[in-house]
């Protein structure tokens, strides 16, 4: 394996063939260059259609729900003069009386443009309880003009308290850090920090704190489940590996709907469940699996199952058996091989699919929301709330953009640790 | 070290292994190994060679401890070993398909035994580097088995199954899926190896000419048994069956009845005419018999006194550099093939006389090893 040695070769005649072949070296690499770019460019051509919908149905509405969390133009728009009046105020104690002035006119016109109503819920969100004051005063400043307008706003006692006036000026610029904060439990205080919020309105925190957790029990309890099923359906024989893996799969076939509504009339208070385990005599009583933290994590780790078991399936497939073969014909016990050379190499697929569950199980919304109880309630039924109830849609994108950072640091993590290359997930 | 002189130290301390009436059955109701009985000598290279399905690979696994027998006694160094699981047996193995540990590099890969023994962190540092050395691989100790080739991949295997000092190593056609040129390669290698460590090897192979090459002695195998037992030497010279003659080389086969037996000779008379003598192999008289004769016997001159000759015509010629190979047909249409030297004249259609020694021919009953059928492969190598 020698590497061949020209030196017999007379030196001038070498140096002379060498520059000629660096130049035509390089011409074909330049060629071979050119020859790849069309390569790419042609499989480049033929992503197309998949990139564009991505970045049409996908990457697009993200960004704009997204920019919601932080761009919030409706009361800067609402607002023009008080805007202006506020400009230069301090945001101790209350502005002048310009400032009660300039936002009666903002109110009067609003009144006459219809979008009264808007301003009050957007103002709500950031103030409890202003909804209700900004319509009365409304109403009351109909017949009121110049003096008469400015003692309507006095006479309101809502506009005289001082944490009003601050969240109406932040309101006046459409960046607003106010629901990202909001969505972590913190606010801006009165001396321009950040402070949490009082223990009573927090929520948030608790939330996330409670999906996670939640996704950590299902991804737990379906490896623990998937593990030695994958483990058994590798290394069956092949007839019996198709049916335990259709036996798997058969739950991907119903709607998750329909699984979650199983799930309700086998756990329910008079429902199979609990009428087996008092048979067996497990309990004396009627167990609240319903609307209960176990019932939640049961019902979920039944559909996130075939999540975690077929990447570490389909890693455990790729490892022939004459490995473990060798393991133990070197001298290694069943449960040093089992650790030393099976574990080591499904590490990545038992990785790829913890990671497809908890990541799945972070969004899950219809099954908390069926099977979970009041304190069950995962973040995304708080962001469907949001949309769907509230119509507060600020919020719902700053929640979904938190859990979004949470999600992505965690993937980060994962793939920093495993190295993204290693992770099977099919 | 000839191959003759191993065979007489072997049988002087027999049984360094030892297979006692062994027999496997995986369905109950067929075997996959029936009425096992052999030994192998310490020191020993020995082959296990057969077609597919013939029982060989079982025979080893079930040596490694990978299998247990369904009745028999398999005894390692006067002791029986089938209670024994393969990790406590300390035998090293070589796999077919080498069975690296693909997240292991290759030092970690020949090191693996060393630590579940529990060895020092630097005695395993040192015996790695004279196993990797011993295979000439030292300089790829960091890579992973993928980043090498199919052979330096196996000679990886192949350290890591000696690195422990076992007394007897396994090998499972260690060289099936090498091209042909490495596989030789690696025939002088390991037999290389086996000379300087004197370790003992039961190697399985299906590969007649790697088991002639490499091996002391060669255990034929055919439906479960072994059909021959013996020196390379032996098994191609004086085969015992119609089976082992055309399983080891390239052998002629005769079909005729056998007409008369006197002495170690017999007369057989061939189906679609002609009459030869051949030396009996267990032939009684007027049995159907299988007359196997090598082509290097049989020759186109006229044969000396008391010599078989057959009428023929010349089919074809397969130039081979070294020598040719003639098809020669005889009257009852039967095509045999006589290797020459490269110089033959002689042209298709020319009418020629085969001859050859009676010694040359051996007659084996015609029902006797082979069940009829003779497997295709191995015959032509």
């Amino acid at each position: 394996m020698s590497a061949f040695q020209p030196s017999e070769i007379d030196r001038p005649t070498l140096a002379r063939d060498r520059s000629a072949a660096d130049a035509d070296l390089k011409s074909v690499s330049a060629a071979l260059r050119r020859a790849e770019l069309g390569d790419r460019m042609r499989s480049l051509l033929l992503a197309a259609p998949l990139l564009v919908l991505l970045a049409l149905s996908f990457g697009i509405p993200i960004v704009l729900l997204l920019s919601r969390a932080v761009y919030d133009p409706t009361i800067a728009d609402a607002l023009p003069k008080t805007t202006a009046a506020l400009a230069g105020w301090n945001g101790q104690g209350l502005p002048g009386d310009d400032a009660f002035a300039a936002l009666a006119a903002d109110l009067k016109e609003n009144q006459v443009k219809g979008t009264a109503y808007e301003l009050a819920k957007s103002l709500n969100a950031r103030l409890p309880g202003a909804r209700s004051q900004v319509l009365k005063t409304v109403r009351k400043l109909e017949s009121a003009d110049g003096q008469a307008a400015l003692d309507t706003m006095k006479s309101v006692p809502f506009w005289s308290v001082p944490s009003t006036w601050p969240v109406i000026q932040s309101g006046t610029s459409s960046l607003t850090s106010f629901y990202l904060l909001s969505a972590l439990d913190l606010r801006w205080n009165a001396d321009g920090g950040i402070e949490r919020v009082p223990p009573e309105q927090a929520i948030f925190i608790q939330v996330f704190l409670r999906t996670f957790f939640v996704a950590a029990s299902v991804t737990l309890a379906t490896l623990i489940l998937g593990f030695p099923l994958a483990y058994l359906i590798a290394n069956v024989p092949k007839g019996l590996a198709a049916i335990l893996t259709v036996a798997v799969l058969l739950p991907f076939w119903t709607s998750i709907l329909v699984r979650t509504a199983a799930w309700t009339v086998l756990l329910q208070k008079f429902g199979l469940v609990n009428d087996f385990l008092l048979l067996i005599g497990v309990t004396s009583d009627r167990l609240d699996l319903m609307y209960s933290r176990i019932g939640l994590v049961i019902a979920m780790t039944h559909i996130q199952l075939p999540f975690t078991l077929l990447p570490i399936y389909s890693v455990m497939r790729t490892i022939p058996p004459s490995q473990m073969k060798a393991a133990y014909s070197l001298g290694a016990r069943p449960f040093t091989a089992f650790r030393r050379i099976y574990i080591p190499q499904v590490f990545p697929g038992v990785m790829a699919g913890c990671m497809l569950t908890f990541i799945l199980c972070l969004g899950y919304y219809i099954t908390p929301a069926l099977i979970g109880g009041a304190g069950d309630q995962l973040i995304s039924n708080f962001i469907a709330n949001y949309v769907n109830v509230e119509l507060n849609w600020e919020m719902a994108a700053a929640l979904s953009f938190i859990l979004l950072v949470f999600t992505l640091a965690l993937f980060g993590i994962f793939a920093r640790v495993l190295g993204l290359d290693r992770l099977k997930l099919v | 070290m000839s191959a003759g002189q191993t065979v007489v130290s072997a049988s002087a301390n027999q049984g360094f292994v030892e297979f006692a009436d062994v027999e496997k059955s995986y369905d109950g109701r067929s075997f996959a190994v029936t009425r096992m009985n052999l030994a192998v000598a310490r020191g020993e290279f020995l082959t296990l060679l057969g077609p597919s399905g013939s029982g060989k690979t079982t025979t080893l696994n079930m040596l490694a401890g990978f299998e247990r027998p369904t009745h028999g006694t398999i005894t390692l160094e006067g002791q029986p070993v089938d209670r024994l699981p393969p990790y406590q047996r300390n035998i090293g193995m070589v796999f077919q398909n080498y069975a690296l540990f693909p997240h292991m590099t290759v030092e970690e890969n020949v090191g693996f035994p060393l630590s579940v023994r529990q060895v020092s962190k630097a005695d395993i540092a040192a015996r790695v580097g004279r196993a990797l050395d011993m295979v000439r691989l030292k300089q790829f100790g960091d890579r992973r088995p993928t980043q090498l080739s199919g052979g330096q991949q196996q000679r990886v295997a192949l350290a890591r199954a000696l690195v422990f000092q076992p007394n007897l190593v396994l090998m499972d056609e260690p060289l099936g899926a090498l091209d042909k040129k490495l596989r030789e390669h690696m025939q002088l290698e390991i037999k290389q190896i086996h000379t300087m460590l004197g370790v003992t090897i039961v190697y399985v192979t299906h590969d007649q000419s790697e088991a002639l090459t490499m091996s002391d002695r060669v255990a034929v195998f055919n439906n479960g048994g072994i059909a021959q037992l013996g020196s390379p030497d032996d098994l191609y010279n004086t085969p015992q069956s119609s089976f082992v003659a055309s399983f080891i080389g390239e052998n002629n086969t005769l079909e005729g009845v056998v007409e008369r037996v006197s002495g170690g000779e017999c007369r057989v008379r061939l189906n679609g005419g002609g009459e030869i003598n051949a030396l009996a192999v267990g032939v009684t008289q007027g049995a159907a018999c299988h007359v196997a004769v090598r082509p290097e016997r049989l020759s186109l001159t006229a044969a000396a006194g008391g010599g078989n000759a057959l009428a023929a015509t010349v089919d074809g010629r397969i130039y081979l550099g070294d020598h040719l190979r003639l098809l020669a047909r005889l009257a009852n249409d039967q095509v045999l093939t006589v290797k020459v030297g490269p110089e033959a004249t002689m042209a298709n259609g020319e009418t020629v006389t085969v001859s050859c020694a009676p010694n040359d021919c051996r007659a084996f009953p015609a029902d006797a090893g082979t069940g009829g059928a003779i497997p295709k492969q191995g015959k032509m190598q």
